[in-house]
C-alpha cells in the first residue's frame, strides 16, 4: 500500500471532494482520488485560504500586536493574545510578572481552554459520537443533539458559557478582549467578580466529571473502534513545567518518540527553531513542521490534548489526574494514537481547566491590584509559547528601536498537526472507503477524523504560501501556444 | 347559553431558514452567535439552520437569511457568497470583516505581490516549494467587503457583534419586525 499522499499515476482516477469540511473552524477541503473499483489512490486535506498575518504584522507597533493577532482565530483568541504578549513582555523589557498579573493571565487562559474544549466537543463533534457517524446529515448537528439529548447539550452550552465568562472578567470581552498588556494586565479581578465565578464553579466541575464519564462510557462500549479509528502513531510534543507536570501557560518544550521515550526536554522556547523545521507542500497553504533531527519523513509529530496527556508526567489537579490514569490504562501501557481518543483527552483537560480555575479563584492574590512588572532593558527579539486548546502555539517577533515589528514567525497548533491529520484521514480511507461505493456517511467518517483534531483552520491560514501565477495561452484545439510562469518551480 | 368556543390556536409561525458562512474571517462572529448560550435553545423554535459550518449541509437551499462573516479574499469566497445571495432573501454582513474587510484587509495596503515576495524571501525554512495545486483557489488581489461583490441588505458591525446584538437582530426578523439595535448594542470593536 502506498502512503496515499500522492497517487503514483492520476490517469483514469475519479476525484471526490469534501468541500467545505464542516463542523470545524475555518476553511478546508478533502480530496480523494479513486479508480474504477473504488480503490483509494490519494487522500489530502487542503488548507485553501490564506490571510497573511505574518506579513502585515510587520510595521505595526509592538503594543498593538497582542490585540491584532487575536483576529487569527475567534475560537482561541486568548491563546494568540497571550502568546504574543509573552513575547512582547521581553521586547518591552519586563522581567517576571507580578504574582497577581501572572495568575490573572493564567485564569484567562484556562477559561479559554475550558470554553474551547466545550465548544469543540459539544457544539461541533458530539453529533457524530452521540447520534452516529451515519446519522442523517441534516440532523447531525448541535440542534440534533439538543433534540436527542437535551441535558447533555444544555450542560455543554453552560460549560462553554462559564469559560467565556472567565474570559470576559479577565479580558474585558468574551471574544477579542484586551486584558493582557506587555508587562502585566490592565484590569484587576474585583472580589465581586471572583465571587460570581466561584459561586457557579463546583456545579460546572460536576458537569465536567459527567462529560468525562460520558466519553469513557462511549469509548468503553467500543474500545477497539476508539483505539483504531483514524489511528496515526507519531511523536508528540508539548510544553511541560520544570517538574514535568502539565502547564498550559508556560514551560519548556518536551517531545516523546513513537514509543514514549523522551526526544528532547525542557527546551527553552527561544530555541524552538533549533528543534522544529517547517516545509511546504504544493497542495496546501498550511506548512508541514517536523522535528529537525529526524527529518521530514519520520519527524512529524502531534500536539494538543491527545499528545499532552502523554508527554507530561502528571496533571497537577487530582480529579483530572485520576481520569488521566484511567485513560492511559485504556492504552495498555502503549502510546495512544486513535483519533477519537483525542475527545477523551480533551474532556479530561476540560475538567483540569476547571480545577485550575477553582484553585486560582481560591488564591487571595487573584484579586490583588499590583498588575505591572518592573521595567528593565529592552530586547530586539523574543519568542512566546503557550499551550493553546489545540496544542503548542509559537509566536516569534523582532522589533526595531522604533517600536515597530520588523519580522514575525507564527507556528500555530493546527499546523503542527498537519501531517497527523493527513495520516488520520488516509487511515480512515484505507479502513472504511477502500473498495466501497462512496456514500455521504462514509465521507463523514473522514470528517470525523479531522474533527477529532479540533483543527483551527483559520489559525492555520495565517501563514503565507507563495501564490504561483501560471498563464497558459491555448488555441481552439487545446494546444498550449505559450506559457508565462511566475513564482513557480521551473 | 353555551360556553364560547375556544379561540383557535394561533397558526405556528413558520421558522426562518438561516444559512451562515465564514469567509475571510476568524470564526469569531460564529462564536458570538454561540455566545447566545441558553438562548440558543429558544432560538431553535424561531429558526432552522441551513448551510452552515455548524451543520453538515454543504450548499444552501432556498432560505430566508444568510448571515455572512468575513470578507472576500479568494475565488472560493466569491463563489460561496454568490451562491448565498442567490439562495437567500436577506443577506446580512456580520461583523467587521464582512462590513469593511476588517483586519485581513490590512494586506491591501501592502500589495499581494509585495507580501508574497517578502514572506518568501524571509521565512527561515521557506525554500521548500510553492503551493501551486489546482485545488487551491486563486487569491483576489485585495480583500473586499461583501457589498463590493453582492447586494447586502443589512450590516451588523462589531469585532465581533455581541451575542445580544445578533439575538435582537434575528428575533426582530423572525417575528416580522424591522431590526433595530439600540445604541448600547452597536459597537465597532
Amino acid at each position: 500500500m502506498t502512503s496515499l499522499e500522492t497517487a503514483p499515476s492520476k490517469t483514469g482516477l475519479r476525484r471526490i471532494a469534501i468541500d467545505p469540511v464542516t463542523r470545524v473552524e475555518g476553511h478546508g477541503k478533502v480530496t480523494i482520488l479513486l479508480d474504477a473499483e473504488n480503490r483509494v489512490h490519494q487522500v489530502r486535506l487542503h488548507i485553501v485560504e490564506f490571510r497573511g498575518f505574518e506579513a502585515f504584522v510587520e510595521g505595526r507597533p509592538y503594543w498593538e500586536v497582542p490585540v491584532m493577532v487575536q483576529r487569527l482565530c475567534g475560537i482561541c483568541p486568548v491563546s494568540h493574545h497571550l502568546a504574543a504578549v509573552k513575547a512582547m513582555d521581553r521586547i518591552a523589557g519586563y522581567g517576571a510578572l507580578t504574582p497577581t498579573a501572572e495568575k490573572l493571565r493564567r485564569l484567562m487562559h484556562y477559561g479559554q481552554i475550558a470554553q474551547s474544549h466545550a465548544v469543540h466537543f459539544f457544539h461541533l463533534a458530539s453529533p457524530d459520537l452521540l447520534l452516529g457517524f451515519d446519522c442523517e446529515a441534516t440532523r447531525r448537528n448541535i440542534v440534533g443533539v439538543v433534540a436527542a439529548a437535551p441535558d447533555i447539550a444544555l450542560k455543554g452550552v453552560k460549560l462553554r458559557k462559564f469559560g467565556q465568562e472567565v474570559i470576559r472578567h479577565t479580558a474585558g470581552k468574551r471574544i477579542h478582549g484586551t486584558g493582557a498588556i506587555p508587562g502585566g494586565v490592565n484590569k484587576a479581578l474585583t472580589p465581586e467578580e471572583r465571587d460570581e465565578l466561584r459561586r457557579d464553579l463546583d456545579e460546572h466541575v460536576g458537569w465536567a466529571v459527567e462529560a468525562v464519564a460520558l466519553i469513557r462510557r462511549l469509548a468503553g462500549a467500543a474500545p477497539d473502534f476508539y483505539a483504531g479509528f483514524g489511528s496515526a502513531p507519531s511523536h508528540t510534543m508539548s510544553l511541560v513545567a520544570p517538574d514535568g507536570a502539565m502547564d498550559l501557560y508556560d514551560g519548556g518544550l518536551r517531545a516523546r518518540d513513537l514509543n514514549g521515550a523522551i526526544l528532547f526536554d525542557h527546551v527553552d522556547p527561544a530555541a524552538y527553531h533549533e528543534r522544529i523545521v517547517e516545509i511546504v507542500k504544493p497542495w496546501s497553504y498550511m506548512k508541514f513542521p517536523h522535528i529537525a533531527a529526524l527529518g521530514a519523513e519520520d519527524g512529524w509529530y502531534k500536539v494538543g490534548p491527545l499528545a499532552r496527556l502523554q508527554t507530561v508526567d502528571r496533571m497537577p489537579s487530582p480529579l483530572a489526574e485520576a481520569e488521566r490514569q484511567v485513560f492511559l490504562a485504556a492504552g495498555g501501557g502503549r502510546p495512544i494514537a486513535g483519533a477519537l481518543m483525542t475527545h477523551w483527552a480533551r474532556l479530561i483537560e476540560l475538567l483540569h481547566a476547571l480545577e485550575v480555575i477553582r484553585d486560582l479563584l481560591d488564591d487571595p492574590e487573584i484579586t490583588g491590584t499590583d498588575l505591572m512588572a518592573e521595567r528593565g532593558a529592552r530586547a530586539g527579539e523574543a519568542v512566546g509559547i503557550i499551550e493553546a486548546p489545540r496544542g503548542t502555539l509559537i509566536h516569534h517577533y523582532r522589533v526595531g528601536d522604533d517600536d515597530l515589528v520588523s519580522w514575525c514567525n507564527l507556528i500555530v497548533s493546527t499546523t503542527h498537526n498537519n501531517q497527523a491529520m493527513n495520516e488520520a484521514i488516509r487511515a480512515v480511507a484505507r479502513d472504511h472507503l477502500d473498495g466501497r461505493v462512496v456514500t455521504e456517511p462514509l465521507l463523514n467518517h473522514v470528517e470525523v477524523a479531522i474533527r477529532a483534531y479540533d483543527p483551527c483552520l483559520s489559525c492555520a491560514t495565517h501563514a503565507l504560501g507563495r501564490m504561483p501565477l501560471i498563464v497558459d495561452l491555448v488555441d481552439a484545439d487545446g494546444v498550449t501556444i505559450s506559457r508565462a510562469v511566475r513564482n513557480a518551480d521551473p | 347559553m353555551s360556553a364560547p368556543a375556544p379561540l383557535p390556536a394561533p397558526a405556528p409561525r413558520r421558522r426562518l431558514r438561516v444559512a451562515t458562512a465564514s469567509l475571510a474571517g476568524c470564526f469569531g462572529c460564529h462564536m458570538s452567535f454561540l455566545d447566545m448560550d441558553e438562548r440558543l435553545v429558544g432560538l431553535i423554535d424561531l429558526i432552522v439552520l441551513d448551510r452552515s459550518p455548524l451543520t453538515d449541509i454543504k450548499h444552501p437551499g432556498p432560505c430566508d437569511i444568510a448571515l455572512v462573516e468575513g470578507g472576500v479574499c479568494n475565488a472560493e469566497n466569491v463563489h460561496v457568497l454568490r451562491e448565498l445571495r442567490r439562495a437567500a432573501k436577506v443577506v446580512i454582513a456580520l461583523g467587521a470583516c464582512a462590513v469593511n474587510g476588517g483586519l485581513p484587509a490590512m494586506r491591501n495596503h501592502r500589495g499581494l505581490e509585495d507580501i508574497l515576495r517578502k514572506v518568501y524571501e524571509e521565512r527561515p525554512d521557506g525554500g521548500a516549494g510553492i503551493p501551486d495545486d489546482p485545488e487551491l483557489p486563486l487569491l483576489t488581489d485585495k480583500v473586499h467587503p461583501l457589498h463590493e461583490v453582492v447586494r447586502v441588505d443589512y450590516f451588523l458591525p462589531g469585532c465581533p457583534p455581541s451575542a445580544d446584538a445578533i439575538h435582537k437582530f434575528l428575533t426582530d426578523l423572525a417575528e416580522g419586525r424591522t431590526p433595530r439595535l439600540a445604541d448600547a448594542l452597536l459597537h465597532f470593536d
